[in-house]
């Protein structure tokens, strides 16, 4: 500690006379004339966006999970006791069990799809344009309409459009949503589907980053396909696909559209996640909702995901640079 | 600063100032008082039209109020959301089950000292009064209809399915037998359940309550639950039975209260349990054809058994101020009350509505007496266009019929906590049923201990 105390004097040392050189320079003024007050006034805006819109609903989050309220009368301090009611529920580890199934059943399908879809996709050589709309087209459908959409896919009946089409080849009917074992999947399927276009629209990007000598080079050398992705375009992604596998772990963590919008997180709670367990806490009870508890969870589960995100970039920080 | 900005400034602030004063006044210079009122979401043109010339009717007698109308639609996230986002309307409506809370937590405003003075204050069943005031029987909230729960079934799939429409089934026994008669002959649903947000349970308790049963146990302050009760089991026991020995319950388990209406109104359940009131809205919201509908009284068997009733309130935005509360009220006595207790007004608001294609004359259960009812039932007489001889079944049983209140601790809670039991008795037909009984009464005593 005594040596940290002489480093920091040191440092406060030999900033002083620097300042101190030049008198005439400090303050407000000389920030104004350099541009510091109009960078001030051009981020006032932006400023004043982000702390009504994100930092004060994050602040005021995190306010209410010590309290209790239901936003009409005046809220009371309960220390941890959210936390408490939280951690205390047996449906919390149902939910964190789900979420955990859908990022690993996410991983699996919505992962390795868009890639290999990219890949596929940028060595077509006509009507790429094509192509990459057609991939992209399930983005642009709204959520709802596109979960409305599948509800009738997934009819559970024989006359269901995936029964019938697996009713050919001698499968099913299959009651899908209606099933706990396979209502999951049946998420996942489709929140692939739905995500899938804007990851590989990304990949296409950054293919075309990737230097055509390095191919030129590797086709000289006798390499095949399978060569060239796996020795030049995967290396040569590795920064995006970094960043995809967060985004993607980050996004599937807070899954709540799919669950809520196709089964309410039924059948049974097969498909209870942990945001729709934070939804249920806020908005179930219709006298007014635990909104102590909603947010002590939201908090908890951004806890993790933070740190979660920084051991990652910690763990691929050398593989990312080298 | 220069006096020119000084000027600009002051300006500023005081325009801002006085924008943020205007914004917290309900009543403008002129001496109106602004107000809006609920109308259900998702009406068909002729019932907003309807419910547009009612407002007009009413500036007309209140040139002092100004009425605006915002879609609205009770349900139990909605409305909490609305509730703590402060953007319900003056006016809303709420179930029996959420009056005494909402009072005690101070959620909607306190307008009983101007329901006291309505011509008709002291007239109120008082079953049905006690919904919508507090424990000195203060009326906060206006109870405006009252149900009793139904049995409605499809009558052109009881024709197919060789069963005679105007003899329903009068026991569960029979409702069992029918539901699988109508699957086998039409390969429709035979019998479908509610089973989402908080359905499931308030189905299963009518189920229970159907068959001599109560989910809970109120001594005092001290609620229990009884979920593990013989009659429990044997309404999930019916439920087993139907799903997976004869296969009679379709392929839909995730019903909600309005899913469950759309595929009742496009012909694909023969029956099911909702409210006996329900016509207006499978007619208004899902285009039910009149002459498939048929309704009649649950079979009541055992010695306690009742048939379960809630209700609507009509309510005031704890947001709206004193001018606001008094013209919320006497919106409340002009559409929902005045046709009840007014030959003129009933018969005005049954014009409105038979002009405009709305049913009129679907039946609920008194919030006065049984005479006033059949009073406000003969003065629009000539207007009643909804099919009520298919309702005979309905209507000349369920006055006799016991009327049970729906559990009073933790109600929508506890409700939540059936919702995945019924969803898992259809679903896994190896589903234990002791364990999924024994976890649902302690999540249900759970949830009544915390809101004592």
């Amino acid at each position: 500690m005594a040596t940290t105390r002489t480093d920091s004097s040191r440092t406060a040392a030999r900033a002083v006379p620097r300042t101190a050189d030049r008198p005439g320079r400090r303050g407000p003024r000389r920030s104004s004339r350099r541009g510091g007050l109009h960078t001030l006034v051009f981020l006032l805006p932006m400023l004043i966006i982000f702390g009504v819109f994100s930092w004060f609903p994050i602040g005021r989050a995190i306010l209410m999970s010590f309290q209790q309220t239901n936003l009409v009368t005046d809220p009371s301090f309960v220390g941890l006791e959210n936390f408490q009611t939280v951690l205390a529920d047996p449906l919390l580890w149902t939910a964190v069990k789900n979420t955990l199934y859908f990022a690993l059943l996410a991983l699996l399908f919505g992962y390795p799809i868009p890639l290999v879809a990219a890949l596929l996709m940028s060595e077509v050589r006509r009507m790429k344009g094509l192509f990459s709309a057609l991939a992209y087209l399930p983005v642009v459908v709204p959520p709802v309409v596109a979960v409305l959409l599948w509800k009738v896919f997934y009819d559970p009946g024989p006359e269901g459009v995936f029964n019938t089409l697996l009713g050919h080849v001698g499968l099913g009917p299959y009651a899908w949503l209606q099933d706990a074992d396979i209502a999951m999947p049946a998420l996942v399927l489709e929140a692939t589907w739905a995500a899938a276009g804007g990851t590989i629209i990304i990949y296409l990007a950054a293919l075309t980053g990737v230097d055509p000598s390095l191919y030129e080079a590797a086709e000289i050398d006798g390499a095949g396909i399978w060569h060239k992705i796996w020795h030049i375009t995967l290396p040569q992604l590795r920064g995006i696909l970094l960043i995809t596998f967060i985004l993607q772990i980050i996004g599937t963590a807070q899954v709540f559209l799919e669950p809520f919008l196709f089964t309410d997180g039924g059948p049974a709670n097969s498909t209870v996640t942990v945001l729709l367990l934070i939804y249920r806490y806020a908005f179930t009870n219709s006298l007014g909702g635990d909104y102590g508890a909603a947010t002590a969870l939201s908090l908890m589960l951004a806890i993790v995901l933070a740190l979660f995100s920084a051991l990652y970039f910690r763990l691929t920080r050398s593989w990312s640079n080298s | 600063m220069k006096p020119s900005r000084i000027i600009a400034a002051t300006a500023a602030a005081a325009i801002t100032a006085a924008g943020l004063a205007a914004c917290s006044e309900s009543e403008d210079d002129d001496g109106i008082t602004d107000i809006t009122v609920a109308i259900d979401a998702g009406l068909e043109q002729g019932a907003i039209d309807a419910f547009n010339e009612r407002v007009a009717q009413f500036e007309e007698a209140n040139p002092d109020i100004d009425v605006e109308t915002q879609e609205y639609t009770w349900t139990a996230t909605t409305f909490t959301a609305q509730l703590a986002g402060g953007t319900l309307p003056t006016v809303f409506t709420a179930p029996f089950t959420d009056g005494r809370g909402l009072i005690e937590r101070g959620q909607i405003a306190d307008i009983s000292a101007l329901t006291a003075e309505l011509p008709y204050a002291g007239d109120f069943n008082p079953n049905v009064a006690a919904a919508g005031s507090d424990a000195d029987g203060n009326m906060w909230a206006v109870p405006i209809s009252a149900y009793g729960q139904g049995l409605h079934y499809n009558r052109t799939l009881f024709e197919a399915a060789g069963l005679d429409p105007d003899a329903p089934p009068a026991t569960w026994a029979e409702i069992r037998a029918a539901a699988d008669q109508i699957a086998e002959a039409t390969g429709e649903t035979g019998y479908a359940m509610m089973t989402n947000a908080n359905t499931g349970g308030w189905i299963l308790t009518t189920m229970v309550y159907a068959l001599g049963g109560r989910t809970e146990v109120i001594d005092g302050d001290t609620a229990t639950a009884t979920i593990d009760t013989p009659e429990m089991r044997e309404a999930i026991d019916m439920i087993r039975q139907m799903r997976w020995d004869d296969d009679s319950m379709g392929d839909e388990f995730l019903y909600d209260w309005g899913t469950i209406n759309q595929d009742f109104a496009s012909g694909r359940i023969g029956m099911y349990v909702s409210g006996g009131g329900n016509y207006g809205n499978l007619f208004t919201q899902n285009a039910l054809d009149p002459d498939d509908y048929g309704l009649t009284v649950l079979p009541l068997e055992g010695a306690e058994s009742g048939v379960l009733g809630g209700g609507t309130l009509a309510a005031v935005s704890p947001n709206a101020d004193a001018e606001q509360q008094a013209a919320a009220v006497e919106w409340i006595d002009f559409y929902y009350m005045e046709k009840l207790t007014v030959e003129a007004a009933a018969v005005a608001d049954a014009q409105a509505l038979a002009d405009s294609g709305q049913p009129v004359g679907a039946p609920q259960l008194p919030v006065f007496d049984k005479a006033t009812y059949d009073e406000s039932l003969a003065w629009v007489e000539e207007y009643v266009n909804v099919p009520l001889d298919q309702m005979t079944p309905y209507t000349e049983q369920i006055f006799d019929q016991t009327l049970l209140t729906e559990p009073v601790r933790a109600t929508q809670e506890v409700y939540a906590v059936l919702d995945p039991l019924v969803q898992t008795v259809l679903t896994d037909e190896g589903a234990d049923v002791d364990a999924l009984l024994e976890q649902a009464e302690a999540d249900a005593q759970a949830a009544m201990d915390a809101a004592a």
